[in-house]
């Protein structure tokens, strides 16, 4: 290992910094949540397309199970987190603010939890090729775990595109409250290195920058120790600011170059993954494990003794709270991740998915944006932006209903880390108005997507009709002009026959 | 002095009246070749849902300004503001009163297949054969309501499209005052 | 959870506020003020009091005509500052009337016009200022030296209700110009600036304020304090005072050098009038200033060249409130050309390419 000392970081513009509140659950070593009585696995529980169900109703499965299968490229299969009874396949409450329902598996557990007989554990995964590395942690299901849940392999095999020199490990954990990395970190070193040295083969690259904030010494410290060992990894602190575990910003502050806009890291060499991946990463390879759990950070001012618990994949969210001694007072809100992007959770009933990092319960004590105000343009947005964007122009634009400019201000460039409307002193729900923007221009999109087929049906149709016309009138023509050659034959039979007479 | 102020000005105002008139006269533009591009624009499936009988129709109205840009119920605000994009007006889109966006669906239970809305669906969404129960392939449908029209058992329903993950998105913030 | 109730996040926010917001302009603005309105006695008091309380009627009056809430935008604090802000540019011993019209142009006429907060173009207490000095030169041009509060000259309780509420010629006793007033009529006369400064007040009576002046244009030392506690605060950012005051203090000190016969010093344009305040309180104004730090340097330059050009060259003595009202006119324009760079993307707009892509990899 190098020391850190060397490394020169940069500066990024923007950012802020919220008070943290990660003493509340920092402390609480991971716990194993007690197997609850019912799993609701969703089958989308990433970017890219819906796993395709390979169980039904009735069937007995085993843990680590292949019960849904990935559909095309950009996909996850979804694995059973223990052994039981499906119950079904259908629609169930998803983790997401909308409430809406998704196709999701639902198992009840038999409580001998066993695993599956042929997993293909690897004993020296120094002699596997990228290929398999990559191959081995798609058929894992393994997504990014730091809540963008983009399917991993995807990105291992992106040495294929781009020439890559760098894998940056994403252990800043920005966000407010959430505290599951620092403890994985803390507790499984071990294995978030050994899952950080495979994907570094995968990708193929020799450097590893490991970046901690220094908010988290004893992690810092901790993966320094387990990685001394290894002379490509370089554990390096990072400044505490917010949106410091934003991708693009934590590869500027290590590598010091701008992320194209619209691009990739990998467009300049660098792939990120998050320190859980990494840890599901060794699970998958060296125990040839499946992605069928996770730690989650249970806390908040209303949750009586806030925890780090590792929960298996389709737990209920209301599991967890019972399990960390229920409310203290009713919560003013439930948030899935931490308190700057997370997203509000209609319900506790929704079930754990591989990206959900934490699960907070939201007193009225935290200082929270209250009734909206109008913009005095006091630029504190400006400021606060770590993409260089005019926030408060961007909303007025969105306002007064002009999108298309609102883009062309920037809208696509922001990344939604809340900076923004974080110190806005009017109040004014900035990220909304963007999310909103961007879901309607998306939603346009789709629309002028779909009327461009309706047009091509519309002509085919025409033509098809068209063609059948013609097909119509060519046969009359034809009908027509053999009758009158009938017609002909027979008047000349019967003038022949006249004649013959 | 006024009087040569007076004087100055008329000229002036004269000279550009005069300008104008010329160009007016030399500069101007025959026909309107905005019809052919707007029909262009516009979904083309003859729905009829504008009020005109066509697309060709509506779109010859709107590029004579008779039919407003927001007319075509099935383009949505999307169309609008490309329609308003190309007529170069500007319209408040926030008050552009989204339809929501509707499907047909077929009961099957009551759908006798007499083949009359498969014949009329500009869209070929319809499936279904003589004596077969019909289906209507969502993505392809319009929304344009002749299959309901023409219905002999009403079977036809006209339902909203459900949102979904994928199209679920944030609401706009409510406005301040 | 219905569409309606749900709530974008961040679920978490910095403790600021509007109402936090004008709160600490204003208490930053109170070293000066108590010492102003010490210097100046009752008369000074009781202008200071009336502009507020004008103020604050306006805006009540018009947020009630135009239907919106009252309260929540009262307690914002904008118009109490606006009101302040406005009495610190008028002379002190000012009749009432002088800040009830005053208030009523900063308030109804710059402000809620425009739509209210955030939505006016130009900054209200300058609109008035500017709007009350073309309209009444004299009593806007009136100054008196200092007579602090209990000293003998000061004028007693009642004489001072007088003063500003009727009609009293004490002001006739104490009248005298403020520096910058006296230099221009001097240097209007033909005299040498040397001759001319004699008999101004000091520059240590300049920084502390013991000349003649509005209430803003007095103690330049606790201004500055109050400025840097603002930027502390991080309520402004350090960038229009600096490039106002630098543009300011390298023009003056230019034309000084060339002709110290005709154009006064740098250390006199800064502590003398309100060039202090209106780096560190007016140009800084949140709603009427650009937002970009390009912008706000470019603002703050331009401000300083104006006063510099209008304190020398114009017709009147002290021009940053014209200044400011012209650089207000820029700053739509500022901020549509001056634009922070976007992450991953030129100056341009366009997504940065590296040339060297690969020559550093493998």
């Amino acid at each position: 290992m190098t020391t850190a000392n060397i490394l020169k970081l940069f500066k990024i513009r923007g950012g802020v910094h919220p008070d943290d509140r990660k003493k509340l659950s920092a402390e609480q070593a991971i716990e194993k949540l007690p197997m609850p009585s019912l799993l609701h696995i969703p089958l989308q529980q990433h970017i890219g397309a819906p796993a395709e169900p390979l169980v039904r109703r009735g069937d007995e499965v085993k843990k680590g199970q292949l019960l849904a299968r990935n559909q095309g490229a950009i996909s996850a299969p979804v694995h059973a987190p223990t052994s039981g009874r499906i119950m079904g396949v259908g629609g169930y409450p998803a983790h997401h603010p909308s409430g809406l329902s998704v196709r999701t598996i639902t198992l009840k557990p038999d409580g001998k939890d066993d695993w599956l007989d042929n997993l293909e554990p690897c004993d020296n995964p120094d002699q596997l090729t990228p290929e398999e590395i990559a191959d081995r942690v798609a058929r894992a299901g393994i997504v990014g775990m730091g809540g963008a849940t983009f399917p991993s392999a995807v990105k291992l095999n992106l040495r294929k595109r781009y020439t890559l020199h760098t894998l940056v490990i994403n252990g800043a954990e920005c966000e407010p409250y959430l505290t599951c990395d620092d403890r994985l970190m803390r507790e499984q070193a071990m294995q978030v290195v050994e899952g950080v040295k495979l994907m570094a083969r995968a990708l193929d690259v020799d450097h590893v920058l490991f970046g901690i904030e220094n908010n988290k010494p004893d992690a810092q410290a901790a993966i320094r120790e387990a990685a001394k060992e290894s002379d490509m990894i370089t554990v390096v602190g990072l400044p505490t600011r917010y949106p410091m575990g934003s991708e693009k910003h934590l590869v500027q502050t290590l590598v010091g170059k701008e992320t194209p806009a619209r691009g990739l890291t990998a467009d300049i060499g660098v792939v990120v993954h998050n320190v859980a991946t990494a840890r599901a990463v060794y699970d998958a390879i060296h125990l040839g494990r499946p992605l069928i759990s996770r730690v989650m950070t249970v806390t908040g001012e209303s949750i009586q003794t806030p925890k780090n618990v590792e929960v298996l994949i389709g737990t209920p969210l209301n599991n967890l709270v019972d399990y960390c001694g229920g409310f203290n007072a009713e919560p003013e809100c439930l948030i899935s991740g931490g308190p700057m992007m997370g997203q509000p959770l209609p319900s506790l009933r929704v079930p754990a998915i591989k990206g959900s990092n934490g699960l907070l319960a939201l007193s009225g004590k935290e200082n929270k944006a209250t009734t909206e105000m109008p913009c005095i343009r006091c630029a504190s947005c400006v400021n606060a932006c770590p993409c260089g964007l005019v926030p408060l122009e961007m909303a007025n634009h969105i306002r007064a209903g002009s999108l298309d400019s609102s883009v062309k201000l920037g809208l696509l460039d922001c990344i939604a880390c809340g900076s923004c409307a974080y110190v806005c002193p009017s109040h004014i729900p900035l990220v909304q108005y963007f999310n909103y923007a961007k879901g309607e221009l998306a939603s346009r999109q789709r629309a002028q997507h779909k009327q461009k087929e309706t047009k091509r049906l519309a002509e085919a149709r025409t033509e098809r009709m068209e063609k059948i016309k013609q097909a119509k009138r060519e046969a009359m023509a034809k009908r027509k002009k053999e009758m009158a050659e009938k017609k002909k034959r027979e008047a000349e039979k019967a003038a022949v026959a006249g004649a013959g007479s | 002095m006024m009087v040569s102020a007076i004087l100055v000005l008329s000229a002036l105002g004269l000279s550009m009246g005069a300008m104008l008139g010329i160009a007016a006269k030399y500069l101007a533009v025959e026909g309107n070749p905005l019809q052919e591009e707007i029909e262009g624009l516009l979904p083309g499936s003859q729905c009829g849902q504008c009020g005109y009988p066509g697309c060709t129709p509506a779109a010859e109205a709107v590029a004579n300004g008779e039919a407003p840009v927001t007319m075509c119920p099935p383009g949505g605000k999307a169309l609008a503001e490309s329609l308003a994009e190309k007529m170069g007006v500007s319209i408040d889109l926030s008050s552009v009163e989204e339809k929501a966006p509707m499907v047909a669906f077929v009961h099957e239970n009551l759908c006798v297949g007499c083949t009359k809305c498969f014949k009329r669906c500009p869209t070929d969404a319809i499936l279904g054969g003589p004596k077969q129960i019909h289906a209507v392939f969502a993505d392809a449908c319009t929304g344009c309501e002749k299959c309901y029209d023409v219905c002999p058992t009403e079977c036809i329903e006209m339902r909203p499209i459900s949102k979904t993950l994928q199209t679920w998105y944030w609401p706009e913030p409510a406005k301040v005052a | 959870m219905s569409d309606e109730t749900t709530i974008s996040g961040p679920y978490t926010h910095a403790k600021s506020s509007i109402s936090r917001t004008m709160g600490l302009v204003m208490l930053s603005l109170l070293p000066a003020t108590l010492f102003g309105l010490y210097q100046f006695g009752w008369p000074a008091i009781f202008l200071f009091v009336t502009t507020i309380v004008a103020c604050v009627a306006a805006e009540a009056f018009s947020l009630q005509l135009a239907g919106k809430p009252i309260k929540p935008f009262l307690m914002d604090g904008s118009a109490i500052l606006t009101g302040w802000l406005l009495a610190m540019t008028l002379p002190p011993w000012a009749p009432w009337w002088i800040a009830l019209v005053g208030a009523l142009l900063a308030i109804i006429v710059a402000k809620q016009v425009f739509g209210g907060i955030g939505q006016n173009l130009f900054n209200p207490a300058m609109v008035a200022r500017v709007a009350l000095l073309i309209s009444f030169p004299l009593e806007m041009t009136l100054f008196n030296q200092p007579v602090p509060l209990f000293s003998a000259q000061a004028p007693g309780f009642l004489e001072s209700l007088a003063i500003t509420f009727g009609s009293s010629d004490a002001i006739d006793a104490v009248s005298g110009a403020t520096t910058l007033g006296h230099l221009k009529t001097e240097l209007g006369r033909g005299v040498a600036l040397p001759e001319a400064s004699t008999t101004t007040a000091s520059i240590w009576q300049q920084l502390w304020g013991q000349s003649s002046g509005s209430l803003g244009e007095t103690s330049a030392l606790l201004l500055l304090f109050g400025g840097l506690f603002l930027i502390y605060k991080k309520i402004i950012t350090w960038h229009i005072p600096v490039s106002m005051l630098v543009t300011l203090a390298l023009l003056a000190s230019l034309f000084h050098l060339m002709s110290p016969e005709n154009y006064v010093g740098p250390i006199t344009h800064l502590f003398s009038g309100a060039a202090i305040l209106c780096a560190f309180f007016i140009a800084t104004d949140l709603v009427t200033s650009p937002v970009s730090i390009r912008g706000q340097i470019l603002f703050g330059a331009g401000c300083g060249l104006l006063v510099f050009a209008i304190r020398t060259w114009a017709g009147y003595p002290e021009g940053v409130a014209f200044a400011v009202m012209l650089m207000n006119a820029c700053t739509p324009l500022i901020d549509h050309y001056l634009k922070p760079r976007i992450y991953g993307r030129d100056r341009k707009g366009e997504p940065l390419v590296y040339a060297d892509e690969g020559a550093d990899i493998k």
